[in-house]
């Protein structure tokens, strides 16, 4: 009975796993950085209330506004979700990861960025133009990298199926890999980028001038704009498990291994607890950079995954 | 140390000598361009060490030595008092942007190891894949020496092709003769020093280090 089940029961705790443990990490990195300024923290919650309050308030529409502003943040609720229900964050045992591979994941994440960056343009005003322009620099920069880097995880673990991939990377002994170290660096570059964090963007900023993907969100009020908070809250989370799943698989529960699942729950938990250190040290010890050094700095993320292949090629 | 610990360490440090290299084509201060030469050095001191390790050749601790010495400090050191007395202390001046400097390198890249993949199929030892990574090194220094203005930072590239060709030799044969590793330490230190006097000279002479200036046969008027 249980065993029929347990496809669904997997899938459905990986999607809960996925919508609290995005504003939870995002709660989590907005208290460590309280504490590194010195002052008093919302607390882990406050991120959850947030999105809750916004969605009891009313919403607002652009008389101008068509229908793909107002279906965008169904559309990339949905789209990251569904990349939720792909990533193996705390089992490879998932019955979706077998519907999209790794390439289709990223398109994925393409497809809510170019309804967001539509919505950005779709009400016409200034601001949302030139976040939507910024935006697309910079993903049209990180999309060939991020490509390159999880190609150098395919290249070592001959898959591009993220189940089948973790299941590689943990069952094989374990080898010094130089190609890895690079992705890994590449990655981190990227997921900087893509999730709009300080250095390339500050997610915290009220000054539309800087502004990268909140400029293309103005517009929004009510429960469109908590859809669209909470999924970039989910994306940050994706992220992470996503870089834990290729780089430090270590803790992820097998394939027909339900009993590891409590240890991979709090294997997940210890390193989503210590990628969110590493993000407000990055944080708090950078500024963001002016947005013409963006470029360079995605160059950097595209040569070190290239260097990371190459080096495949070259030393394995 | 198993030899194939052995070889996995020295082709994490190939890695690392390789990212090195791009970090020196990246760079755009000259003292960061000094760091990260010294750290180029000590890699390829470590690496050898492993190389003389693994292959039980006492001499490669002897050149391993002899690179930290001059390499990490010795070398560094120099250019970083001639920085200070010629007071350079202004961003790295290139011919080619920096994005495209990185195409063109991972372009070399892919050409080392396409030209050394056939020398690698005749070679027994374990160190035999670092040989395209070396020539890399060698390309990469040289691609510096072309892309740069200033006669600073066209010297570090000079000195890293140099590290590629130690490192070439290191990997390719395990390392050449000690004498001749002497000989070419030496002339290394002495080849700093007319650099030093050289850029003294060029710098009364033009009152600049920019080797633009060398192009012109006659005085402006």
């Amino acid at each position: 009975m249980i065993r029929q089940y347990y496809p669904i029961l997997i899938e459905s705790l990986q999607v809960i796993l996925v919508l609290l443990g995005g504003p939870l990490l995002v709660g989590w990195v907005r208290m460590l950085k309280c504490w590194t300024q010195g002052r008093r923290s919302a607390g882990l919650l406050q991120p959850m209330r947030d999105v809750t309050k916004l969605f009891v308030k009313e919403t607002v529409l652009a008389e101008n506004a068509s229908w793909i502003f107002r279906s965008t943040p169904y559309i990339v609720f949905g789209a990251t979700l569904m990349a939720g229900a792909i990533i193996p964050v705390v089992s490879a045992d998932l019955p979706l990861a077998a519907t999209a591979d790794i390439i289709a994941l990223v398109a994925i994440f393409a497809l809510a960025r170019f309804f967001t960056a539509l919505a950005g343009l779709d009400t016409g005003t200034a601001f949302g133009g030139m976040g939507t322009s910024r935006e697309m620099m910079v993903s049209s920069l990180a999309e060939p990298a991020v490509l390159m880097s999880v190609f150098t995880v395919s290249l070592v673990s001959h898959s591009t199926s993220l189940s089948h991939m973790v299941h590689e990377l943990t069952t094989v002994s374990f080898v010094l890999r130089p190609s890895l170290a690079f992705a890994l660096l590449a990655f981190i570059l990227i997921a900087i980028a893509e999730t709009g964090r300080i250095p390339v963007d500050n997610p915290s900023t009220h000054l539309e001038l800087t502004m990268i993907h909140e400029a293309m969100l103005l517009e929004y009020s009510g429960r469109h704009l908590a859809l669209i908070e909470w999924a970039s809250m989910m994306k940050l989370f994706l992220f992470a498990s996503l870089g834990i799943a290729l780089f430090l698989p270590w803790g992820i529960a097998g394939i027909d291994d339900p009993g590891m699942l409590p240890v991979a729950l709090v294997a997940l938990a210890v390193k989503l607890a210590l990628t969110g250190v590493f993000i407000v040290l990055v944080e708090t010890g950078l500024s963001k950079m002016r947005i013409f050094r963006v470029a360079e700095f995605l160059g950097m993320a595209f040569l070190l995954a290239s260097l990371g292949m190459l080096s495949y090629f070259i030393l394995e | 140390m198993s030899l194939s610990l052995a070889a996995q360490i020295n082709s994490v440090l190939a890695a690392l000598i390789l990212l090195t290299s791009f970090a020196l084509l990246v760079q755009r201060r000259v003292q960061g361009l000094l760091h990260i030469f010294a750290w180029q050095g000590l890699l390829l001191s470590i690496s050898t060490a492993v190389v003389g390790y693994s292959a039980g050749l006492h001499h490669l601790y002897i050149s391993a030595l002899l690179t930290l010495t001059l390499k990490v400090f010795a070398l560094p050191y120099i250019l970083y008092v001639l920085i200070h007395k010629l007071k350079i202390h202004k961003e790295v001046e290139e011919v080619v942007n920096i994005p495209t400097t990185m195409i063109i390198g991972i372009a070399l890249v892919i050409f080392s190891y396409d030209l050394t993949s056939p020398i690698r199929e005749l070679s027994t030892l374990v160190t035999r894949s670092t040989l395209a990574v070396a020539l890399s090194t060698v390309m990469l220094g040289l691609l510096m020496m072309i892309t740069r203005k200033k006669a600073l930072t066209q010297i570090v590239g000079f000195l890293s092709l140099e590290n590629g060709l130690f490192f070439a030799a290191t990997s390719a044969t395990y390392g050449m003769p000690l004498v001749v590793e002497l000989g070419v330490a030496l002339d290394i230190l002495i080849a700093a020093f007319i650099f030093g006097i050289f850029f003294f000279q060029i710098r009364t002479t033009f009152d600049s280090l920019d080797l633009k200036e060398m192009e012109k046969l006659k005085e402006d008027e």
